[in-house]
């Protein structure tokens, strides 16, 4: 018998061929997918080019150009050209051009590319949103990344998992979002460094797989290399009739070893902003109302898939933006797009005076379409709110659920959806 | 290896963000990056940084992206080694495999002053505050990853592992 182990060590395990891993095991895995982007590509294509001609295997190799496409200026069309090139030359069964495109931790997802049981790197650090659906999946640089496409392998340090144990009653404001922030919140921006976590518990069971990708989303967050949740009914139907190939559900044994276990009291939880400069910098919403903001942004690969969409159109239905807020919406792939056309969300948006754009990571990440001019700010249900993240260096992000970043775009302060007259 | 140079002295949870800014991810030519790194956390780095110049900081260096363009834009703008109390998984990873010298050693980051010369030597970890005479032994790096950096980083390694 092997020694009980946690979801991630299984995973590994499995991927190295090995019986059994422990924590702080250096190991050589097989990926079964390896991923990168318009900005981290070019670098990982270079470095494929240095280690061989050819990528280990065309159905395996993901490239989303989703950072500055469509394209920002001259320079980044160039990346993207050099993705598109490569991709073409090499046969990519996965890459995603502009019109088929998404965010890619929405996209892949959604597509069904990525399922339990799967080990994937990617170059993003958000990689590790694939842990909602139980793939031990996980941020890389375009070194690491351009080895795995070339090689199909990736040596990784066995971490140990921190479990989360979220069981209660979730009041009906809170989302995942707020969730994954109040954990932030309690340990801190490396609370879990160098560790997998692993978020279980009643209240993580209830919620959808939307709201579940929000949490795993944001591991990177608190220093985590990966973000797992354990499969269940909903991820069964989430993935049932859409991954691509088969998938393999692992589960922490009952008596596996995790460097800690923290119970979190779902009662305890309520609608969470983060506070410029770190994600960890959290405080309740109904303690943020003197806020003033000039810019709101709804979507990312945190929080711009169809629910999301949904819950920030429940509350902009039938108002408007503040005069003084530019509100930026931006469905994070096409079919969420599609979505919000077919279910009338796209009329709620554009009748509140909200602007609503094709999918990229644009403003997020500070790279476009919707840059903040010095000493401004932005309430956003993006992933960092660090030192100039979303333009000048002065200008603030504060971090929410697309509910309260909705309200908040209508009262022209930070607030909650019932504040709204 | 063996480098000196003058201390930069920055606090915790350094970002990448901050050490190279989206808004300049639009290329990865290593000599545009460094004409940016660290803009937003100190504006005068850029101007006063000297080769062979060696970074200082408390715990979480580099965490937020994965751009591997945050080290490279340190090690572009001339910075040999990064001496921090600890480093963020992605940016660890990315230092060995880009060559950028990081050395974990809290003691050492509590004792080296802004401005201070400190000497570094990366294959004993040995490192030495020369202007108070002082020194201090870093965490040394696992056998493997010891390995990685001895043979020129991830990508010579693979080199020579699939010309055998």
């Amino acid at each position: 018998m092997p020694r009980p182990m946690t979801m991630a060590e299984k995973i590994l395990a499995a991927h190295a061929g090995l019986e059994e891993v422990s924590p702080g095991q250096l190991i050589e895995c097989d990926l079964d997918l390896v991923l990168a982007n318009d900005v981290t590509a070019p670098i990982a294509i270079k470095t494929v080019r240095e280690v061989t001609d050819a990528v280990f295997d065309p159905e395996r190799v993901i490239l989303v150009p989703d950072h500055y496409v469509p394209n920002k200026d001259i320079k980044s069309a160039e990346q993207a050209k050099i993705v598109r090139d490569f991709a073409r030359e090499q046969g990519i069964t996965h890459y995603y051009e502009v019109g088929c495109m998404g965010v890619e931790h929405a996209l892949l997802p959604e597509q069904g590319v990525v399922g339990a049981g799967d080990l994937i790197i990617g170059a993003d650090s958000h990689t590790c949103t694939y842990g909602a659906l139980g793939a031990f999946s996980t941020g890389v640089g375009s070194t690491d990344a351009g080895v795995g496409m070339a090689t199909g392998k990736a040596w990784f340090k066995v971490p140990e998992t921190i479990k989360f144990v979220v069981d209660g009653q979730l009041a009906p404001s809170v989302t995942g979002k707020d969730i994954i922030l109040h954990i932030i919140g309690k340990i801190g921006v490396d609370g879990a460094l160098y560790k997998a976590m692993e978020f279980t518990g009643s209240a993580i069971e209830s919620l959808p797989m939307d709201e579940r990708l929000s949490i795993s989303n944001m591991a990177i967050e608190a220093g985590g290399k990966a973000g797992l949740i354990p499969v269940d009914d909903v991820t069964r139907a989430y993935m049932d009739g859409r991954t691509e190939r088969p998938y393999t559900a692992y589960y922490s044994d009952e008596d596996a070893v995790f460097a800690e276990v923290i119970a979190v009291d779902a009662a305890d939880i309520v609608p969470t902003v983060a506070f410029p400069h770190l994600p960890s910098n959290t405080r309740p919403v109904a303690e943020a109302r003197d806020v003033r903001i000039d810019q709101a942004v709804i979507g990312s690969c945190t929080n711009g898939r169809f629910d999301d969409m949904r819950q920030a159109a429940e509350v902009l239905r039938g108002r408007k933006v503040h005069p003084d807020v530019r509100c930026i919406v931006i469905p994070a792939t096409q079919e969420v797009y599609r979505r919000c056309i077919a279910e009338g969300l796209m009329d709620v948006f554009l009748e509140a005076n909200c602007a609503v754009s094709t999918p990229t990571c644009g403003p997020c990440l500070g790279g476009y379409m919707g840059i903040l001019a010095a000493g401004e700010r932005a309430i956003a249900t993006t992933n960092r709110n660090f030192v100039g993240r979303m333009g000048d260096p002065t200008s603030e992000v504060y971090l929410s659920s697309p509910a309260v970043a909705a309200a908040s775009a209508v009262l022209g302060h930070i607030g909650l959806p019932e504040d709204i007259a | 290896m063996r480098y000196e140079g003058r201390a930069f002295r920055y606090g915790r949870d350094v970002d990448t963000d901050v050490i190279i800014p989206a808004r300049y991810l639009n290329t990865s030519d290593p000599a545009e990056l460094a004409k940016h790194c660290m803009e937003d956390l100190d504006v005068t780095f850029v101007e006063k940084v000297r080769p062979g110049d060696i970074i200082v900081a408390e715990e979480n260096f580099g965490c937020g992206s994965s751009r591997e363009h945050a080290p490279i834009a340190i090690k572009a703008a001339g910075v040999d080694a990064v001496i921090a109390k600890s480093f963020a998984r992605i940016f660890y990873r990315n230092s060995i495999n880009t060559g950028l010298a990081i050395l974990e050693c809290p003691e050492a980051v509590d004792a080296v002053a802004a401005g201070d010369t400190v000497s570094v030597d990366t294959d004993t970890g040995t490192i030495t505050d020369v202007t108070t005479g002082t020194t201090f032994q870093a965490q040394p790096f696992p056998p493997f990853i010891a390995e990685i950096i001895e043979e020129g980083g991830l990508v010579n390694r693979w080199k020579k592992k699939l010309a055998k």
